[in-house]
């Protein structure tokens, strides 16, 4: 068999199986975060009508775990990111606090990153602001881009956020990143030459092997996978992605995820802030 | 001592006397279930938190056998007896020796 | 999207060796049964066992069982390479002899569980829990 017919079969095996996703739910996070599962595709994005959370395509026990934080464990990394942001870990006994009273005052960050710094002349995922702030004001060592603290950290500014609307910019200088995130989108990676949209736009509801394929959407990063029963980063889910493809992939925090980052992110402009999110 | 090892419990702050409350926790532990094996193909070593138990004053709630099959970061959810104001303690031990508590304090109303 | 005859027959030869896999569990779950109950009968009734019929990843299932009454309740997964899963001791202060948890599933198999009910007798329940293989390792 070729590649690009195992990939095929892939796509349209058991197809039937995908029954058991709630398409209708609505999504309130402890009776009182009412988040938005559904909306309009931004104009911006020719190949959708309607955008749809990730939530949306999962079965009804994964979905009633993101509907306590309690039951959520992606929670509890909120609370270790909280812990850090208050921490003095500083050179000179800096702390996150030190300058951002909490992390609610961050809560405009989760929505509009990735974003165009005009200092350094580049899109900034909020990974990399983070680390600009660990290595430049508290004069620490970067933290890896995916390690646990960055992690947790990226967990508890989402969670800041939650129920606002994603909205990245993809005009004016971030322009040209985006076009590059979209050619990404669009092109075919690996042995089974698949493009993030083969399966996200073309194919999103139908099933991958026994996998539900969602759109794709970010606006649950960090997420909390049943899988590895742990919390991963957006790029790391990226990675994974691309490997499935039987493709080398590109490594978190390169120029090419953060380019990816932003025309992901924008395609799901006006859902909600869902991390930390909980999938399969 | 387990890395990063959190308790969270769940429990009302008020109850009615005599009512039932449910009680939920999770506490963060990898459990290794001793069945995988690293890179270089060695098992690694079961590490487990392998029993979970619950008091009131003193009296049983619940107690729990735990096996490697609960998943990583164990969950539970039950329903206690209030019988007087008082406190729940929460005692999880793992493979290790160590033990991690917790305790929530409740009034009768 | 239409399969050719032997994409079908490829895709049908997969069904087949997953619908095999429960063959694998051995004879040790009754031990583990025999030394709760002391081999004594067990009836239907009496116990509730849940979970769902398709888990969307057996690293991460939510169960849960239920026995009015019972002193302790044993679960067992056969399936599994370790059929253990846990026991619950309820004590005097329980408010309900129920409780939830959330378990792995090596494969699609038949969740067993079995209470000890306060007059000594054994009920049993089980349940077959679909475990499904994703398509994306992530």
């Amino acid at each position: 068999m070729t590649a690009s017919l195992y990939g095929a079969v892939l796509l349209a095996a058991l197809a039937a199986g995908a029954a058991y996703a709630d398409e209708d739910a609505d999504l309130v996070v402890n009776g009182e975060i009412e988040m938005t599962v559904r909306a309009p595709a931004p104009d911006h994005v020719e190949g959708l009508s309607e955008i749809m959370s990730g939530w949306l395509f999962r079965s009804d026990e994964t979905q009633a775990v993101q509907m306590d934080d309690f039951d959520n464990p992606g929670m509890i990394f909120v609370d270790a990111g909280r812990e850090t942001f208050n921490a003095e870990i500083g050179a000179d006994g800096e702390s996150c606090a030190s300058c951002h009273e909490g992390p609610e005052t961050l809560a405009d960050v989760r929505p509009t990153y990735p974003k165009w710094d005009p200092e350094r002349e580049t899109v900034q995922t909020v990974e990399m602001q983070v680390n600009e702030c660990v290595t430049e004001r508290m004069n620490l060592p970067e933290w890896k881009y995916t390690g646990d603290d960055m992690v947790n950290m990226t967990a508890l500014l989402a969670s800041a956020a939650r129920g606002k609307p994603v909205d990245v910019a993809i005009d004016g200088p971030a322009q040209s990143t985006w076009e590059q995130g979209k050619e990404m989108y669009y092109t075919r990676y690996g042995q089974l030459e698949l493009s993030c949209a083969n399966c996200h736009e073309d194919n999103y509801g139908n099933n991958i092997r026994a996998d539900h394929l969602s759109q794709g959407q970010i606006n649950g990063f960090p997420t909390y996978r049943l899988k590895n029963a742990k919390l991963n980063a957006v790029q790391s889910r990226f990675k994974g992605c691309i490997r499935d493809t039987r493709a080398e992939t590109f490594s978190p925090g390169s120029a090419e995820f953060v380019a990816l980052e932003l025309y992901v992110a924008s395609r799901g402009n006006g859902l909600s802030v869902e991390g930390p999110s909980v999938r399969n | 001592m387990a890395e990063n090892v959190r308790p969270r419990v769940k429990v009302p702050s008020t109850a009615d006397a005599g009512g039932t409350v449910t009680i939920k926790t999770l506490i963060s532990h990898q459990m290794e279930s001793g069945q995988r094996k690293d890179d270089n193909g060695e098992t690694i070593p079961r590490s487990i938190i392998n029993r979970f138990v619950v008091d009131f004053n003193g009296e049983n709630v619940i107690d729990v056998k735990m096996e490697p099959a609960i998943s990583t970061n164990p969950y539970f959810e039950f329903e206690a007896k209030v019988p007087e104001s008082g406190t729940f303690s929460f005692t999880w031990y793992d493979d290790d020796g160590s033990v991690y508590e917790d305790s929530k304090d409740i009034t009768v109303s | 999207m239409k399969l050719t005859r032997r994409e079908t027959i490829v895709l049908g030869f997969g069904t087949a060796i997953t619908a095999m896999l429960p063959l694998a569990a051995g004879a040790a779950p009754e031990d583990k049964i025999k030394e709760f109950t002391g081999g004594a009968e067990t009836v239907s009734e009496g116990l509730t066992l849940t979970a769902p019929e398709i888990a969307e990843n057996g690293n991460t299932v939510p169960i849960e069982v239920s026995a009015p009454g019972a002193e302790a309740i044993l679960v067992l997964a056969p399936g599994n390479p370790n059929p253990d899963v846990g026991t619950f001791r309820f004590g005097p202060l329980a408010g309900s002899q129920t409780a939830s948890t959330r378990i792995r599933l090596a494969e699609t198999q038949e969740l067993v569980a079995i209470a000890k009910l306060s007059d000594g007798s054994f009920a049993r329940a089980t349940k077959e829990v679909k475990v499904t293989i994703g398509g994306c390792g992530g």
